[in-house]
């Protein structure tokens, strides 16, 4: 499942994320937001009423915000319920 | 004697740098540019316990020290002592959030190898408590082999801390710096700082942040865009309102001003030149001052409690249309106010080529000078008419001119990102602060900054360019019996400008009118009523007086294209001036004069020519 697919509130891991999706520079900076393989992430909001606008999603301990079309090449994967 | 030790306050984003900065310095701060580049340098003096002077420069937030806007450069190119016109700094104040210490460690980890002796400030610690955290300072500290002391900046907490481990780092301040080591690779140090963020934390307990429960209401798709929209009318309600009386103010000392001087000395050209001149103008561009403050001091609330990001966030759908981003947005609406604080604004986009876009593009949001102009041609020629359901074609005629401003912005910004300001459609990637209480102090310091920049950089161009006017419309003098104003090189110049603005239906009197309305578009306003010769100087009763005068004179379709002229000519010379300032270099000023005025000749001929061929 890809990020952008993934439902609000549900924990998920980074299974993947297609660098070269990305460019240099949004590669870095999400990177430096703390993306990586295996990391712990949810998507707390979406913004949506004037069309499909960026996600926030919770990675480590922080809030941050992005475009659905980053979003689409981060691959997660849902953590099982208990 | 050697000058003081240069400290340098470096962090993440988000991190509380420069309330810790306020904090240190209290209002002793300078801000000035590094050379050659628009980034602000912000420094100021603090002492150590033992009384010694130290010199604080607050550098630009960054996530680390590879940069991706020019602001981000200065930092780095600061800390590694390259920056061009700054000192090596002797030592560092590396500013963590206390309450995401996985990410901001990280920066600190890399600074850390730079081997500049350096003090970590333990930032926001009651956020964190609050959020359920507890933390271990002194277990930090080992971890990093550097001072950690806790601070909770905006409420100046920890600064006396803060300063002693500072002083027991810079030693005498001669030290040299080790060796920097190996560059380590983003993950690594990012697995190192989780590393030590967990050897550092004592207890976690889950707790229902507050910023969630905000956020829930806040980024609500609907909800949220109605509290977006709510804030921000109740913003522009209190630029118009809350301005009224001190611009009162303002317009009576300086009227006061020009009394005492024309009583002082005798008529002469050195007194035309102080009161028309220098007094006029000056005060033409002072009076803006309290809507500027009043903006920023909204501005200022909603970035320190981290609302700003929270608007971008929900604005990004509609900027990415027109191939620009959600940061976009805070420029762009503080230029209703006034283009100057929105050019100022456009620091905070990262992509050049999208900030240079916004830049070329503020001017076309409606700006409050443009209020006197409209107020004055609409109430004379557009009748006021109810349309039922409560709408007044007065009223709709003003909401027309607002959106043909934004609409002419929509596709100027459309082309642009297409031609000269092509780029990459970077995306958009934000971080979303914490919820905090903004500390009053803090947006004290930051509007009196906004105030000096702006009556320092727009006061000085813009009293050059009104002594220019003056002259222009002062000389030749004129001999007995004619108008000073028709004989003046102003008013030769309107006489070759008439030929030009004729087709758009311009006749001499607007062509005169339009020439000092370059130094600030309500200008236009007495410069009519000064050629059309009524005497008054009661702004209201020149307005009225003025009306019914243009009624007489003027038919419909030639006010309608005066309206339309004002929507886009680039009528503000303080504007262009401090764009040349924000893209360092005439080019693009020169770029925005050009396209501007096409702009307006066209949409005022075409407005002419439309109402002539319908009869109106």
């Amino acid at each position: 499942m890809r990020l952008d697919q993934l439902p609000l509130r549900e924990r998920a891991h980074i299974a993947d994320i297609d660098w070269t999706a990305l460019s240099d520079a949004e590669a870095r900076r999400l990177r430096e937001f703390g993306f990586g393989e295996g990391v712990a992430v949810e998507v707390w909001h979406r913004s949506g009423l004037l069309g499909r606008g960026p996600i926030a999603c919770r990675v480590g301990r922080m809030t941050v915000a992005i475009r659905r079309s980053n979003a689409a090449a981060i691959s997660v994967v849902q953590q099982d319920r208990p | 004697m050697n000058p003081a030790p240069l400290v340098a306050l470096v962090g993440n984003p988000n991190a509380g740098k420069s309330a810790l900065f306020n904090a240190l310095t209290g209002a002793r701060q300078k801000v000035g540019n590094y050379p050659g580049v628009t980034v602000e340098r912000k420094s100021g003096r603090m002492a150590l316990a033992d009384g010694r002077p130290v010199e604080l420069v607050d550098l630009p937030g960054t996530y680390s020290l590879t940069p991706s806007s020019p602001d981000e450069a200065v930092t780095r190119d600061v800390v590694m002592g390259a920056q061009e016109g700054e000192r090596r700094p002797a030592a560092l104040i590396v500013v963590v959030d206390a309450g995401n210490l996985d990410n901001h460690l990280r920066f600190a980890l890399q600074l850390r190898e730079l081997g500049v002796p350096m003090v970590v400030a333990l930032n926001m610690i009651d956020m964190a408590e609050r959020d359920g955290l507890v933390l271990d300072p002194q277990a930090l500290s080992r971890e990093l082999g550097v001072p950690v002391v806790p601070t909770v900046a905006v409420r100046r907490r920890g600064m006396d801390e803060l300063r002693d481990a500072l002083a027991s780092v810079l030693g005498d301040g001669t030290s040299q710096p080790a060796a920097p080591a190996e560059p380590a690779d983003i993950a690594s140090l990012q697995r190192r700082a989780r590393a030590i963020s967990v050897a550092a934390t004592v207890s976690e307990t889950p707790v229902r942040r507050i910023t969630h429960l905000i956020d829930s209401v806040v980024l609500h798709p609907a909800a949220g865009l109605a509290i977006l929209i709510m804030l921000f009318f109740v913003m522009f309600q209190a630029v118009f309102a809350w301005s009224e009386a001190p611009i009162g103010w303002i317009e009576e000392s300086f009227a006061a001003a020009q009394a005492w001087v024309t009583a002082a000395l005798p008529d002469s050209f050195l007194r035309s030149l102080i009161v028309d001149g220098v007094i006029a103008g000056v005060g033409s561009v002072v009076v803006f001052l309290p809507q500027i403050l009043i903006l920023f001091f909204f501005i200022l609330l909603l970035e320190a409690s981290g609302y700003m990001a929270r608007a971008a966030f929900l604005m990004d759908r509609l900027m990415a249309g027109v191939g620009l981003n959600g940061r976009a947005f805070i420029p762009l609406l503080s230029s209703f106010a006034c283009a100057i604080p929105g050019i100022m604004a456009t620091r905070t986009i990262d992509d050049p080529k999208q900030r240079l876009t916004t830049i070329l593009i503020a001017p076309l949001m409606t700006c409050s000078a443009r209020l006197p102009v409209y107020s004055v041609i609409i109430g004379a020629f557009i009748p006021a008419r109810d349309l039922g359901w409560g709408i007044g074609l007065q009223g709709l005629i003003w909401f027309g001119l607002y959106l043909a401003g934004v609409l002419g912005a929509v596709a100027v910004a459309f082309i642009l990102r297409k031609t000269v300001a092509r780029g990459a459609p970077s995306g958009f990637m934000m971080e979303l602060p914490r919820y905090q209480m903004p500390n009053l102090a803090d947006v004290a310091i930051g509007l009196w900054q906004r105030a000096w920049v702006f009556l320092r950089r727009a006061g000085t161009i813009i009293m050059m360019v009104t002594i220019a006017l003056w002259a222009l419309l002062s000389f030749p003098v004129a001999p007995e019996g004619r108008s000073q104003v028709e004989y003046s090189i102003a008013g030769r110049i309107a006489s070759g400008l008439e030929v030009v603005v004729r087709p758009i239906g311009f006749n001499h009197e607007m062509a005169l009118a339009v020439i000092p309305a370059m130094a600030a578009r309500e200008v236009a306003v007495s410069a009519l009523a000064t050629v059309y010769s009524i005497e008054s100087d009661d702004e209201a009763e020149t307005e009225r007086s003025l009306g019914t005068q243009l009624q007489g004179r003027w038919s419909l379709p030639t006010a309608l294209a005066f309206l339309m002229w004002f929507v886009f000519a680039p009528q503000c010379l303080s504007t262009i001036a401090v764009m040349r300032r924000e893209t360092n270099g005439w080019k693009w000023p020169i770029f925005a004069l050009g396209y501007l005025f096409a702009l307006a000749y066209l949409a005022a001929g075409a407005t002419f020519w439309l109402a002539t061929a319908l009869g109106l």
